[in-house]
């Protein structure tokens, strides 16, 4: 049962093999049974889950299905609001806040009828490509438990790999999506942004978050994004326009036929020399194969410079920091989450300081007070306001790379998975994780990863990175599910985590 | 590049309302100069005529109908409050002795 994908399980559902309560026990009872080793679930919510799935059954049996998922169950990652349910961003300052609202993207999935399984690990706030700066503790790599699972959606990134749950829901906002399932073997989807609700998203940085699907399939990750995708009157950055045709360019990109199509190798991001640096020689040569299938199966390819992408690392480290000093500033001790008091008769101000250095960890810490310094009077133009201005000439470099390709590819991560612990005290060694996925968010632009195989110096997940114009979210499914349907037809089945790892 | 000292930290945390102690205050201050040095590198690579960019995609302003919808209500809104008191937030003194 666990091993199926959302959409097997939609058809077995449909076909009558098995219900949406025997689903969901089965990815309860293999939370149960890995859960302790991976560390993908900060709460499970068993009675919720399956009292939601007995309604799904109830609803088909009397032929009124919501959605092609219903009865499908999912995990969310716990930086979405759901009301009932604990929502911590990974953090003490919300240890026990309990939502009364849900997030537009939990109302969507609850109206669609999917069981919500529970909520997923996260590095506090989003803050961390390891999902180590989760103040509950880290997740561990369903391929390796001694190393990390990417972040910082590795929880995620890790339920999905780990067969805990045969869909989630994550968050991007520099990668904290694509980087987890290139680093697990799975997929994830950055949509346009704009392209999913940011309600009820409790914001890292506004201009650059985006909630997507984090599946094992382009196919499932299509179907769910048709779920949680389009317009909400509730975020003004929302776009009011239809989503494109997802699953069905899934559909048709895993028919194989990518004639006519334009695919630009990205200089920066594909090679040693001449850009950006610290690929693994692994990781290289499994996107160098999946660039040949791509040709195989009738694509074009061309080469095309972005030339200032090189800068993109330094300028989302301006304003991403700056951005989230300012949205954190609401933690402030007074409406919800933690309130310490540093003496009996302390006053706001006071009580607001303690609280925040004993409800925020290291990492929020030092974002917050980057932030703070870039925003100052005096750095304010050396640094935030030259960061929005580079920021346009990394919008220009993707306009004009779309003039000469269709879609857009490099490695989603410069390595596989390194061990825990091995970045934990070297901040930029850690943020270089991120330097092929942040581009796609300073520009608003969508992205997949795909699982391209595994690296030959460790055996571990490398991934396929697929990024299309603004609204043109089609295209990543289409040629994503091309390449995994030329993959899994080289492998001869999906890459699947060595189960004996996991007990 | 400029490095960040130990006292500007201090300043820092004191806008960002946080209390520091004097450990974290010296393990920031190196780390975030290493930061800071990374991202120096992108002074001068955007010349004067090139205009700042707050969103990636264009906005504008959205309006809506002023009429009512429905919204939490007092006890949802104050659910997690850390204090209650008379259906309203309580929260610790605002003034100093002095004042």
């Amino acid at each position: 049962m666990i091993t199926r994908t959302a959409a097997e399980l939609a058809a077995a559902l449909a076909a009558g093999e098995t219900t949406s309560v025997a689903a969901t026990q089965a990815h309860l009872d293999r939370i149960a049974e890995v859960d302790g080793a991976v560390h993908a679930f900060l709460h499970v919510d068993a009675e919720g889950a399956l009292a939601q799935a007995a309604e799904s059954d109830a609803r088909r049996a009397a032929g009124a299905t919501r959605s092609a998922l219903d009865g499908v169950p999912i995990a969310v990652k716990d930086v979405l609001a759901t009301e009932g349910l604990p929502t911590t961003c990974g953090s003490k300052i919300l240890e026990g806040w309990i939502p009364p609202y849900d997030a537009t993207v939990v109302r969507r999935l609850k109206a669609a009828g999917l069981p919500i399984l529970g909520k997923t690990n996260m590095d506090e706030f989003a803050m961390g490509s390891s999902t180590e700066h989760s103040a509950y503790g880290p997740t561990r790599n369903p391929w390796d438990l001694d190393r990390i699972p990417g972040g910082s959606g590795g929880g995620s990134a890790a339920a999905v790999a780990a067969f805990e749950a045969p869909l989630a829901i994550g968050t991007d906002t520099g990668g904290s999506i694509r980087q987890p399932g290139a680093v697990t073997g799975t997929v994830g989807v950055k949509p346009t942004y704009g392209g999913v609700s940011r309600y009820g998203l409790v914001a890292l940085a506004n201009s650059l978050d985006q909630a997507g699907p984090v599946t094992r399939t382009v196919l499932d990750s299509a179907l769910l994004h048709e779920v949680i995708g389009g317009h909400d009157p509730l975020d003004s950055t929302s776009i009011d326009q239809p989503l494109p045709a997802l699953v069905e360019a899934a559909k048709r990109g895993a028919a194989g036929d990518l004639s006519g199509l334009r695919v630009g190798v990205i200089t920066e991001m594909s090679r040693q020399e001449g850009g950006l640096s610290g690929w693994q020689a692994g990781v290289l040569a499994r996107f160098q194969e999946s660039v040949d299938l791509l040709v195989k199966a009738g694509a074009e390819v061309v080469e095309v410079s972005c030339p200032s992408f090189v800068h993109a690392l330094a300028t989302y480290y301006l304003i991403l920091p700056a951005e989230a000093s300012s949205n954190l500033a609401k933690f402030d001790a007074m409406r919800y989450g933690l309130r310490v008091w540093p003496e009996a008769d302390a006053s706001a101000e006071e009580v607001m300081r303690a609280t925040r250095d004993a409800g925020f960890g290291d990492e929020v810490k030092r974002r917050i007070i980057l932030g703070t310094y870039a925003l100052s009077s005096g750095y304010y133009d050396a640094y935030y306001g030259q960061a929005q201005k580079v920021r346009t000439l990394i919008s220009r470099d993707f306009d004009a790379a779309f003039e000469r390709a269709d879609v857009l590819v490099s490695p989603t991560a410069p390595t596989t998975a390194f061990k825990l612990g091995a970045k934990l005290d070297d901040p930029m060694a850690m943020y270089l994780n991120d330097l092929a996925t942040i581009p796609a968010n300073l520009a608003g632009v969508p992205g997949i990863s795909v699982p391209s195989g595994l690296a030959d110096e460790d055996g571990l997940p490398t991934g396929f990175q697929i990024l299309a114009p603004a609204l043109a979210d089609d295209r990543c499914y289409r040629v994503g599910a091309a390449l995994e349907a030329a993959l899994l037809e080289q492998w001869g089945g999906p890459l699947v985590p060595p189960e004996e790892k996991l007990s | 590049m400029p490095e960040i000292t130990r006292a500007e930290v201090a300043h820092l945390a004191n806008l960002a309302r946080i209390d520091l102690s004097d450990d974290e205050l010296d393990h920031l201050a190196p780390q975030l100069s290493v930061i800071l040095e990374s991202v120096a590198s992108i002074s001068g690579v955007a010349g004067d005529d090139v205009p700042p960019t707050s969103h990636a995609l264009p906005l504008t302003n959205v309006f809506r109908e002023d009429v009512v919808t429905p919204g939490l209500t007092p006890e949802q809104a104050l659910s997690g409050a850390p204090a209650v008191e008379e259906q309203r937030f309580s929260v610790p003194r605002i003034l100093g002795e002095e004042q």
